[in-house]
């Protein structure tokens, strides 16, 4: 009831797990600012999942987020969001927008699917004036996405791959020791990724005393402080990453906590996972005519069949 | 009206509600009042002495003319009692359940201090069920004016601000930020203690009155009070958003993964369906040996639902006694029969971690009850060495919550020194054209005092905007129509609004 649709009219596939959804909502388009978050829901017996805003087009009104297919909802969504079809719930924008700071040197690292969200905190820097280093990381060259998007607004870019198959080798910590040394002068560092990355970035800077800031992503339900479920240890306090945050000092957060917490669900997602994914298997093997069940949009029978199982690998295929 | 009734003549004996039996309704969400038959509702309407002080009616928050509905229903007239109810009350189904009827209208009756008062809360519901099963609205006739009024949050405050400013003739939107309107009554009270579609149908009757509701809305940060009323044309707003922000205890191991809000467990439970999982993607905690800290409405609902998702004990821990507990007597009650063990004067002092991120169990100490404290309650004070320690992987945590800051932080609204809006005695806020209440104003209250507050917001919104407030001048319940000039109140604010551009 009540819930108008939230239109899907550009997508993008950065690789197997990664993709991109660009959607209408012109109202969203012109609040929004760097470092804010949506909570979304594909369908109405979905859960409410929260995704950092990875860029907004005010002119086009649209929102967009990239969405790396980890669980059941997110690979439900790599499946059946396609252009055309509709978000059930999008609410936004929420959470204390980054404070883009006054400096005049700032390193934004970005980690995986961390680099779509600090693409807007680096361009808000861009604008004020800054001068920007950006460190991308990834695991390896099929997963890089935005490297021109990023080259057009940065100063410098250093882009790192685990396994050297494109920039340098090494970690993103890898990545700031290289801007460490050769600029003296960096007043600021922005890092968005896993935890166990931003946790790395704090330990890499806390030395030289640089301000680091990090956006966390914790379990939320509702995302307007209403659950306590995301709620962070930040120098001692208790806070909640929906209203307080998500941006928090990097060098006192306790990441430790926050991993641990990030752990609540993992065995129930594991079994909700299985079973959808075996559910998506019977619905292959009985044919189409059972996809008429399955609330699709307006993605044809015949795409969503050719679409690749990303479940062959872990089920052994 | 019929024969003088006496406290002799009437039936001595509270009419019994049926209930499931306990067994079988903690393991199912069904409601577990199953209301009164139309036997049963005769019976009991006829237990009311129709006195003519009406204490019952200064003890409702929002002054139902309870004598009046009840004569209707031995008078058999049903649509009459739902017209009366109506009149003040625009969501019968749901107070009938939710209020606290013993300390409001049911404890001021006068049959109430010889006998058991007159179950006037199940009489409401009654009513309010009957006109849902019968499909009644009372849309009265409205003259539509030029106003355009936003109500941020779509909880019992604002659905009772929507319905007076509605009928008022305003232009009425509600903004919700859930997927779902209802607020509290939808994410907070359990299906077994309120169910769904008794909110959907209210929600209904007041689409029904011209109020739209626009989900996926956060008011703040998709936009803020001022652009309401500088940019979208609003002419006066009422927040009405809610507490929120649940209080943890700040004890050891509060972040432990097996601790979670009341709040939390509540709307992964009744909201996002999550009792359903995985017909439904939203996991909830699940938990052999459930702990709740608190003994509120909220911390009753706690224990039920753990019951009701198969936890094999559930225990209620409350730092002071029985009767100092804030929740409903029957929410006691009904827990207490569906096998909640409650442990009074009793106050965690650690949770314990299994080692793994989990929960282990809870470290208490025993308390004693001293000198009353402000609130008038005699104040718990712990007992030195009596720690101990007793099993349970989950906990959760019913101890209240603050301000929510989310208006604090995106509009220039003043707040008082705990972070809620502040007002004054009309309910207007800092910045002109917005009035605020319900839990965001009094910190966390009932349903039915939003409610209240909501209606009072009403009244002032149009006084402010200068619309004449028909339901005054028949309030004068005298029959004198003192105060009022040609039928209008002479404390009316009558002015006409400029606007600059």
């Amino acid at each position: 009831m009540e819930t108008s649709n939230f239109e899907i009219v550009a997508r993008e596939d950065f690789s197997d797990v990664t993709y991109l959804l660009e959607v209408r909502h012109p109202l969203m388009a012109k609040a929004a600012k760097p470092g804010q978050f949506v909570i979304v829901m594909l369908n109405e017996h979905g859960e409410r999942i929260p995704l950092t805003i990875a860029d907004f087009d005010r002119k086009k009104g649209t929102i967009t987020m990239v969405i790396q297919a980890v669980g059941k909802t997110t690979k439900q969504m790599q499946q059946e969001c396609q252009v055309g079809t509709a978000l059930y719930g999008m609410v936004g924008p929420m959470g204390i927008p980054s404070p883009v700071s006054h400096a005049k040197k700032v390193v934004c690292v970005g980690g995986g699917l961390g680099v779509a969200p600090i693409y807007p905190q680096l361009r808000g820097f861009k604008e004020s004036g800054a001068y920007v280093i950006a460190i991308l990381g990834f695991r390896n060259k099929d997963l890089v996405f935005w490297e021109d998007k990023f080259r057009a607004c940065c100063d410098d870019l250093i882009l790192c791959t685990n396994d050297g198959s494109a920039g340098m080798k090494g970690m993103v910590t890898d990545g700031i020791k290289v801007a460490l040394a050769g600029h003296s002068n960096i007043e600021e560092v922005v890092a968005i990724g896993p935890p166990v990355m931003m946790k790395a970035c704090a330990e890499a800077t806390r030395a030289a005393k640089i301000r680091t800031m990090v956006s966390v992503n914790p379990i939320m339900v509702d995302g307007t402080g209403m659950c306590g479920g995301c709620r962070v240890k930040v120098g001692g306090q208790v806070k909640f990453a929906c209203v307080d945050g998500p941006d928090f000092d990097g060098h006192l957060v306790d990441f430790d906590d926050l991993m641990s917490r990030l752990q609540r669900f993992t065995a129930v997602e594991r079994e909700a996972e299985k079973r959808w994914s075996e559910s998506c298997r019977m619905t292959k093997q009985i044919g189409p005519s059972a996809l008429h069940d399955v609330s699709l949009g307006r993605a044809t029978q015949s795409e969503l069949l050719e679409l690749p199982d990303p479940f062959e690998d872990a089920m052994g295929g | 009206m019929a024969k003088k009734k006496t406290i002799r003549s009437i039936p001595q004996e509270r009419t019994p509600m049926r209930e499931q039996d306990p067994q079988a309704r903690a393991k199912n969400f069904q409601e577990v009042a199953c209301g009164y038959s139309l036997e049963d509702a005769l019976r009991e309407s006829e237990r009311c002495l129709m006195c003519p002080d009406e204490p019952c009616i200064s003890g409702c928050p929002v002054g139902i003319n309870i004598p009046g509905f009840i004569l209707k229903i031995t008078e058999k007239n049903f649509r009459g009692a739902y017209d009366i109810l109506t009149d003040t009350n625009l969501l019968p189904s749901i107070c009938g359940r939710v209020c606290p009827q013993e300390t409001q209208c049911e404890g001021v009756c006068i049959v109430g201090e010889s006998l058991e008062a007159v179950a006037i809360g199940r009489l409401e519901r009654f009513v309010g069920d009957t006109a849902i099963k019968e499909g009644w609205v009372n849309i009265p006739y409205i003259e539509p004016n030029r106003f355009k009024v936003g109500i941020v949050g779509s909880g019992p405050a604002g659905m009772a601000c929507a319905a007076d400013m509605a009928k008022a003739g305003c232009d009425v939107t509600v903004y919700e930020a859930f997927h779902q309107a209802g607020g509290v009554l939808k994410y907070g009270i359990p299906d077994f203690r309120l169910p769904n579609d008794v909110i959907d149908a209210e929600i209904n009757n007041l689409k029904k009155l011209g109020v739209k509701f626009e989900c996926n809305t956060l008011v703040g940060r998709l936009f803020t009070i001022e652009q309401m009323i500088d940019e979208m044309g609003f002419h006066a707003v009422f927040v009405g958003v809610g507490a929120g922000y649940p209080t943890m205890l700040g004890i050891p191991g509060d972040s432990l993964n097996g601790v979670l809000s009341a709040n939390e467990l509540l709307t992964r439970c009744n909201l996002m369906r999550a009792k359903e999982f995985p017909n439904y993607d939203t996991p909830v905690p699940m938990g052999r040996r459930v702990a709740v800290v608190g003994a509120g409405n909220t911390a009753m609902d706690a224990t039920r639902v753990a019951l009701r998702l198969g936890a094999e004990k559930v225990y209620c821990i409350y730092r002071r006694s029985r009767t100092e507990a804030p929740a409903r007597a029957e929410e006691v009650h009904h827990a207490e029969q569906e096998g909640v063990e409650f442990h009074w004067l009793t106050n965690p002092v650690a949770i314990l971690d299994d080692g793994k991120g989990g929960v282990r169990g809870m470290r208490c100490i025993r308390m004693e009850l001293g000198e009353p404290d402000d609130s008038g309650r005699r104040r718990p004070v712990p007992i030195a060495g009596s720690e101990f320690d007793f099993e349970a992987d989950l906990i959760v945590y019913a101890i209240g919550t603050n301000a929510n800051p989310i208006m604090g932080q995106t509009s220039k609204l003043k707040l008082n020194k705990w972070g809620y809006i502040g007002v004054d005695e009309n309910l207007a806020a800092s910045v002109a054209g917005v009035f605020a209440g319900g839990d965001i104003v009094t910190g966390a209250a009932t349903v039915i005092e939003a409610m209240g507050a909501g209606r009072k917001a009403a009244r002032s919104m149009k006084a402010y905007l200068g619309i004449r407030d028909a339901g005054l001048p028949y309030l004068n319940r005298d029959g004198t129509g003192a105060g009022t000039l040609f039928g209008i109140n002479t404390k009316e604010r009558n002015f006409a609004r400029v606007r600059v551009a």
